[in-house]
């Protein structure tokens, strides 16, 4: 009989460059369990957006996440633009799709080159990286950034698409449609890669909906599921395309769903290109927004984002709340990593293409027994994480200086 | 899709090609026209209005009157360590005195020479185009040919 021996990943890199915490229980190779530990990146975003006008939070919300930064401002946007009332142009709407669909390209070619690496495939990671810069550079002349595009603005874009933009734009997608018909036949024929990434990370159509995952972990189970077509925002309407799924539900799966959105994204990119309607990109916008609340989806490359805000009519949103997809695709990881290898969980980890800065929030300690609700203030917080040290690796952690935080 | 040797077709292309990545602080950066890099201020046009300090997500930016009531002298002071190169400062401007530059070159050895007088450093620019101006003068006034 096997002694079962627990395994800590992380919170150092576990797979990503991201903290997490995975304490794996195993029996030989494989996982008995496993115990998933986010909140090693808590950034205080919602909270940071009460103190701040409807702008000033555009900006913070932006920030959410790395790759998806303009999945997360569109959705902030619904929520303000329809307590508001604005309605945005049509060649706005256009220009937010057109952001979008280029940052899920990159988001996708990321994941690929990501996961190419974890699997020892490193002459397509260095592939999928060089094509992802061709979308960057595109990005940034667009934005003016290559990560925080800053395209949007309350009411609309900031930036209007020029005609050497638009040359530009299908120049490259004429490269990377040469590119991606390689990546098409890497994914759906490549018996190595097949063998490698089928059966890894099984999450079957029912699991899935059980574990409410989204994105393209769900549509890999045949979760029939994509909010540009169940609830289609901006110019989704308008533009024609296909919803991916696939059958395999597994890291297999997800690939093939990756993949072949990307393929449906430049399709995208050249309608929106094509069809672009004449007009203003920018509407008013009023300081002070209505009270009231609303809650606005997007479909992120990584899922369905959901945001809520509360407004109070002042300037500042009353609440803010921000439903990564990572943090919807979490709850089933546990269930994913359980009975695979322990040489596969960091594929499976990346799998999900988790962001574990999008997904981490404060935590309200409730007391089972008394009813009581205690939340930690940055002094007890300090106190709890020198008694644990002391207690648990005998090492005082009280002689360390923190800098006190320095405006101007 | 796979045979033998398929790879000699990608490996003879790639030798023909130029490197994907550049070799940074050897080679030359390219930055596109349109990137968000360091604030300029045109001082002149700036009435102190104190939009874009209203506006700025990062509390980066600083609108102080240094002269008196009266005689008002505006500083525009900008915290490069805290700036998050949005650009909304430029946005809010009524008055259009703050753009972009590429220049995203900025890192420091010292905490206290991120913070940068963006009106002290336009005087200091408007000082260096004032004195190279009279040269460039000169320097046309000698090229014509006597008549």
């Amino acid at each position: 009989m096997s002694k079962k021996v627990i395994v800590p990943i992380g919170p150092q890199h576990p797979a990503l460059k991201e903290p997490a915490c995975f304490s794996l229980t195993l029996e030989g190779e494989k996982v008995l369990s496993a115990v998933v530990g986010v909140g090693y990146n808590h950034r205080g975003l919602e909270k940071s957006c009460e103190s701040r006008s409807y702008i000033q939070s555009l900006y913070i919300i932006e920030r959410v996440c790395g790759i998806c930064s303009h999945s997360h401002s569109t959705c902030f946007l619904q929520c303000a633009e329809e307590l508001a009332g604005v309605e945005i142009t049509r060649r706005a709407a256009y220009i937010r799709v057109l952001m979008g669909e280029l940052e899920r390209l990159h988001s996708h070619l990321l994941w690929l080159g990501v996961a190419a690496h974890l699997i020892g495939f490193d002459t397509l990671f260095c592939y999928a990286w060089r094509d992802r810069e061709l979308v960057l550079d595109l990005l940034a002349d667009l934005g003016g950034n290559r990560v925080n595009y800053g395209i949007n603005t309350p009411g609309g874009v900031r930036r209007d698409v020029t005609p050497e933009q638009i040359q530009d734009i299908l120049s490259t997608m004429d490269i990377l449609d040469k590119q991606l018909a390689y990546y098409v036949e890497l994914a759906l024929g490549d018996t190595v890669l097949a063998a490698r990434l089928a059966n890894v990370g099984k999450l079957s159509k029912e699991e899935c909906i059980h574990f409410g995952a989204v994105g393209p972990t769900a549509r890999a189970a045949e979760v029939n599921y994509d909010i540009r077509k169940v609830g289609p925002t901006a110019a989704y309407a308008e533009i024609p395309f296909n919803v991916i799924t696939d059958t395999h539900a597994d890291v297999f799966g997800r690939t093939v769903v990756r993949v072949l959105e990307m393929v449906e994204s430049v399709k995208m990119v050249r309608y929106a290109v094509a069809n672009m309607p004449d007009g203003d990109i920018l509407v008013k916008f009023p300081r002070k927004v209505p009270a009231g609340e609303v809650v606005s989806r997007y479909e992120a490359p990584r899922g369905e984002d959901v945001h809520y805000v509360k407004a109070n009519g002042s300037e500042h949103p009353e609440r803010v709340r921000v439903r990564a997809p990572s943090e919807a695709n979490w709850h089933g990881m546990a269930h994913m990593i359980e009975g695979d290898y322990l040489a596969d969980a960091p594929l499976i980890i990346a799998a999900i293409d988790p962001c574990y800065s999008c997904t981490d929030r404060a935590f309200v300690l409730n007391n089972n027994n008394t009813g009581e609700q205690q939340v930690f203030d940055w002094k007890q917080l300090r106190q709890y994480s020198i008694d644990f040290y002391k207690k648990e690796h005998g090492f005082d952690a009280s002689k360390i200086k923190i800098a006190e935080k320095k405006h101007f | 899709m796979a045979y033998p040797g398929k790879i000699t077709k990608f490996a003879m292309g790639h030798l023909s090609k130029a490197p994907a990545t550049r070799a940074f602080p050897l080679g030359e950066l390219i930055i596109t026209p349109h990137f968000r890099g360091k604030l300029v201020l045109k001082a002149d046009d700036c009435i102190g209005c104190g939009l874009c300090e209203r506006d700025c997500p990062a509390y980066a930016i600083k609108v102080e009157n240094r002269g008196t009531k009266e005689n008002k002298d505006f500083h525009v002071t900008l915290n490069l360590a805290h700036c998050i190169f949005c650009c909304q400062c430029m946005d809010s401007c009524r008055k259009g005195c703050l753009s972009y530059t590429p220049n995203v070159q900025l890192a420091g050895f010292n905490k206290d020479d991120l913070i940068v007088d963006l009106t002290e450093e336009w005087k200091a620019a408007q000082a260096v185009s004032a004195e190279e101006a009279p040269a460039e003068e000169a320097a046309v006034d000698e090229a014509k040919p006597e008549e």
